[in-house]
């Protein structure tokens, strides 16, 4: 393996930075990747936010902060992480009925721990990172593929916290955790029929949902996605606005700073959830394809990862990771975009807010450690 | 397990991985091509359609315009109030081509091509981007149907109902609390954008204009998404508009019109005060104009009418008629001669007919050429005898009486709360100096002390000087507003009362004018004899054409207009008085014949009951030996 270091570094100077980040447990590709999405998330974010220079500074401090967690999580080899993923989710899971007892209630969800003076914390943020981890530990140690009884308690173990969170409620996050469930499966080679015979059984069961689980405003949102023009004034506002603002960018974009339904107010949460809008009116197509560019790049990247990973549980995480991370990518910008309903789903790097850059790039300091720990185990 | 499966088992799982790997790099391939697709569609396939949605897309902050107060006379009466009216608004950046626009609003409603040119103005004088401006106020049931039918040909036209200020008393307000008006280029440019934002109107005279601030009250705030054709789609925010405050005036409608008729249709200007609180009860300039016209925009016609008619009926005679006080004058120039120890209540003076400076052959005429013989103070006043006054001013002096006249309020703003009253004036050396680079001379100190000369007094100030010698020397300055929501107004700048060395050289002025009516020589004593109560009164003739040295006043050889203006000044009862009124009639000639009873009939109306007796609050103290006047 230390082949590849061979060929890709031939100069000393080089070979000895490169060790450096290897020492420090980075893949420089990744760092690489995650800055110029930092640079470019506080670029946009100063158009979008209306040139909030608190807002910027909070984002870029949060990124340090991410960054932070990113480098003492890729310090921890992934067989610890595997010994005490299942301890982290009993206490995940614990704190998820903590939340839904005596939780923090903020914008009609309750979804908040609040320990006053101390900490206020969602406790689904880090199911993200647990989910993936505890289905691959479950797995890394059974024969693959997964058979029926490690299949259904895989599944029983993505569902606990799944139905906790959806309800807080909290759809967007719900789904984003059986997704990250789910797709250890799919990378532990979960049976094509089994995936096919699920993705049929999921019509009946989205129809019970309908009936039994969904809220109003859950079904406004999928009502409204499947026209969003019948409700112009109310919820399909958010879709007809970014829609015309993406649209209205063309295929260069109006440039930077010169946005006008952001910053006419007419997109909701343009700094937040809904911020490609902005990237794709300012920037334009171009501008669009080079952050799907760049997304492509780190996804390919943990998916090298995940092939070059040396343990099951390793692969499994990684894979799961990956995909995870692409489903925030591809949801975001479809609902967004008005191709898929609109789920609190934040676009990974670019919108604004901490927490959720923090899980994720402590979700790409587990990819680190996957892969610079590997060199470490071979050569042990 | 074997330890051998195991290996065998890894092995496979990469296998597995790798592929699933494979699967899943292939869907995400797949499904980001998907979302380029998507933005590629969004982007450049729909590019057009999206661009001009986000053009035409806008959210709004409309203003709220805060209602106007409203203005009651002191009975609580509605004198200006505010009335929904329909109106054809445009706006300019929704209209297109907005001159082709108003070629079809005038050809839709019918209208001339002077409304055109109006309309033109108008929308011109739009301030913001997307403000609906007004144009055409007061529309009919039938022309909003017209609009509402051709609504596809105007873009950019609505109708708008909005308050609109209506004075339902008509004319007879319109000098005193005057009128509001659409904001014009000038005021543009002084008022706070931002409160009058929503605002289309603004006071031009009288109350309305100066307590516009009061009046108009505080704008408010609606945050609001439009289509592209303007419509409001829906309210995002609100802030309501603080109404305006509400004003009561001491004007009663009442006294008013007693007052109004009492001019018989004459042309003249009317005051009438409460002395011991300054506020002025009626406030008469006639002939008077509907203020309506001028809320929704007069018409160059209607305006034109007016302006050029040679009665005036914009001209505000009680605040901005200079007339020369004339005799009207004599009562404080008597106390004035008194307090500075030039006259005593019994000194004589003998009236030739004339008076002569010493050294001097100019004589200065008494208006009756025959002369009165020995005169002191009461008869001097009772009879309006000149000559005693001539020699008055002359021993007082300019100085000390441009002093003690000043301290009357004469050449000065009077009043609190009155909008382009104007000063007067009351001359001096100083002023003599400064106006003619002339020193002054004696001879014009002496037509001074009977009210002529440069002298120049309004109707307002000489009812405030009468209402000085009836409070014997309190001043409150005179006002029209009442209360302000509740509260008095205040005065930030109050003049000094006028403190004499003798109070009851009041009394001696006040006997004189009391003799005036009631006295056997009195000059109107023929209004006096028919009244129920003691009047102090003073009439007076103020010249329009100079009469020549020699010359004699002939009214029969004067063209109407050019005769003198009657003036009268009187407050009653005398006993305690509730009541100064001033009275100017123009062209009346005679003071004491035409504009006395006209100040009695005003005095009557405010102090008798209906049987024409004094009203009980005003009815004298009975003493323990009965009546007394």
């Amino acid at each position: 393996m230390s082949g590849n270091f061979d060929r890709v570094l031939s100069r000393d100077t080089l070979r000895r930075r490169a060790s450096l980040l290897l020492r420090l447990h980075i893949d420089g590709l990744l760092l690489l990747l995650l800055l110029i999405l930092a640079a470019g998330s506080l670029f946009i974010l100063y158009s979008a936010s209306g040139k909030n220079w608190d807002l910027v500074i909070k984002q870029a401090t949060s990124f340090g902060i991410g960054l932070g967690a990113m480098l003492v999580i890729a310090q921890f080899e992934p067989r610890f992480m595997a010994r005490w993923v299942p301890l982290g989710y009993l206490g995940v899971v614990t704190l998820l009925v903590a939340v839904e007892v005596a939780g923090h209630t903020a914008m009609g969800a309750t979804r908040w721990i609040n320990i006053p003076g101390l900490i206020r914390f969602q406790p689904s943020e880090f199911m993200k990172i647990i989910m993936p981890m505890t289905i691959a530990w479950y797995l890394s140690t059974r024969s693959l593929p997964p058979s029926l009884k490690h299949t259904a308690i895989s599944l029983a173990l993505i569902l606990i916290p799944f139905v906790l969170i959806l309800k807080q409620p909290d759809l967007g996050t719900a789904l984003l955790i059986l997704a990250s469930g789910a797709f250890v499966l799919f990378i532990g080679g979960l049976r094509w029929r089994w995936i096919v015979g699920a993705v049929a059984a999921v019509v009946p069961i989205a129809v019970g949902m309908w009936f039994f689980v969904l809220h109003n405003y859950q079904k406004q949102r999928v009502l409204t996605f499947l026209d969003p023009e019948s409700d112009p004034l109310g919820t399909g506002w958010n879709i007809i606005q970014s829609k015309a603002a993406i649209g209205s960018g063309g295929v260069f974009g109006k440039g930077w700073l010169a946005g006008t339904q952001s910053h006419l107010d007419f997109l909701p949460e343009s700094h937040t959830d809904f911020i490609i809008a902005v990237l794709a009116e300012e920037f334009g197509l171009v501008g669009v394809c080079l952050l799907l560019l760049v997304y492509l790049l780190l996804i390919t990247r943990g998916l090298v990862i995940t092939v070059q990973a040396q343990t099951l549980f390793g692969k499994l995480l990684a894979g799961a990771l990956t995909m995870t991370f692409f489903v925030y990518v591809f949801v975001n910008i479809g609902m967004v975009s008005g191709l898929l309903p609109v789920v609190g789903v934040p676009l990974p790097f670019i919108s604004y807010g901490g927490t959720s850059l923090v899980t994720l790039l402590s979700g790409f300091g587990v990819l680190m450690s996957i892969h610079t720990h590997r060199k470490w185990i071979a050569q042990v | 397990m074997p330890q051998p499966i195991q290996l065998k088992d890894h092995e496979k799982d990469a296998i597995l991985v790798r592929r699933r790997v494979l699967v899943g790099l292939v869907l995400v391939l797949l499904l980001i091509g998907v979302l380029a697709a998507r933005m590629y569609y969004l982007q450049v396939v729909q590019f057009e359609y999206h661009s001009t949605l986000s053009e035409n897309n806008r959210v709004h902050v409309q203003p709220i315009p805060p209602n106007r107060g409203l203005i009651f006379d002191r009975q609580g009466r509605v004198i200006a109030d505010n009335r929904p009216s329909f109106s054809l608004t445009v706006t300019r950046e929704r209209a297109g081509d907005w001159k082709r626009v108003l070629d079809s609003v005038v050809e839709v409603l019918g209208l001339s091509e002077e409304d055109r040119v109006l309309f033109e103005k108008r929308v011109l004088q739009g301030r913001r981007p997307f403000e609906p401006v007004p144009i055409l106020y007061e529309l009919s049931e039938e022309q909003i149907a017209r609009v509402a039918v051709n609504q596809f040909r105007l873009p950019g036209v609505e109708v708008a109902a909005q308050l609109v200020r209506h004075y339902p008393q008509g004319a007879h307000f319109a000098h005193s609390v005057g009128y509001v008006g659409r904001i014009n280029e000038q005021e543009l440019k002084q008022l706070d954008p931002v409160n009058y934002s929503g605002t289309h109107h603004i006071g031009k005279t009288g109350i309305e204009k100066f307590y516009e601030d009061v009046l108009h009250g505080q704008v408010g705030y609606e945050e609001v998404e439009t289509n592209a054709r303007g419509r409001v789609l829906r309210v995002l925010k609100r802030t309501d508009p603080v109404p305006g405050k509400d004003i009561t005036l001491s004007l009663d409608l009442d006294l008013q019109e007693a007052a109004e008729q009492a001019l018989g249709g004459r042309r003249g200007a009317i005051v009438a005060l409460l002395p011991n609180s300054g506020e002025v009860v009626a406030m008469v300039s006639q002939p008077s104009f509907n203020p309506n016209l001028f809320v929704t925009g007069i018409s160059f016609k209607d305006y034109g009418e007016l302006r050029d008619s040679i009665d005036r009926p914009l001209y505000n005679r009680v605040l901005r008629g200079l007339y020369p006080p004339g005799s009207t004058i004599k009562p404080m120039m008597a106390v004035a001669g008194l307090d500075a120890g030039v006259i005593t209540p019994t000194s004589r003076v003998f009236d030739p007919g004339f008076f002569q400076l010493p050294n001097v052959q100019h004589k200065y005429r008494n208006w009756n050429r025959s002369g009165d013989g020995w005169v002191n103070l009461d008869l001097a006043i009772a009879r309006s005898n000149d000559t005693y006054f001539y020699d008055m001013a002359h021993k007082l002096g300019i100085d000390r009486m441009h002093d003690y006249m000043t301290r009357f309020g004469l050449g000065q703003r009077v009043s609190l709360d009155m909008f382009e009253e104007t000063a007067g004036l009351m001359p001096s050396r100083e002023w003599k100096r400064a106006r003619y680079r002339q020193s002054w001379y004696p001879g014009e100190t002496v037509i001074l002390g009977i009210g002529q000369g440069y002298m120049q007094a309004t109707p307002l100030q000489l009812a405030q000087a009468t209402a000085l010698v009836a409070t014997r020397g309190k001043w409150i300055r005179p006002h029209l507003a009442r209360s302000i929501a509740g509260e008095p107004p205040r005065d930030p700048n109050p003049l000094p009362d006028i403190e004499l060395r003798d109070p009851r050289y009041w009394d001696y002025a006040a006997h004189g004018m009391e003799q005036v009516l009631h006295g056997p020589r009195g000059t109107a004593r023929k209004v006096g004899d028919a009244s129920a109560y003691r009047i102090a009164g003073k009439s007076g003739t103020a010249q329009v054409v100079a009469i020549r040295q020699g010359e004699k006043y002939d009214s029969a050889k004067l063209a109407e207009r050019h005769r003198d203006h009657a003036l009268f000044v009187a407050f009653a009862p005398v006993h305690d008085p509730q009541i100064a009124v001033a009275v100017m009639v123009e062209n009346g000639e005679s003071g004491s014949g035409v504009a006395a009873p006209v100040a009695k009939m005003v005095m009557d109306a405010w102090l008798l009951d209906e049987d024409g007796k004094l009203k009980a609050e005003f009815a004298p103290p009975l003493t323990a030996d009965g009546e007394k006047p």
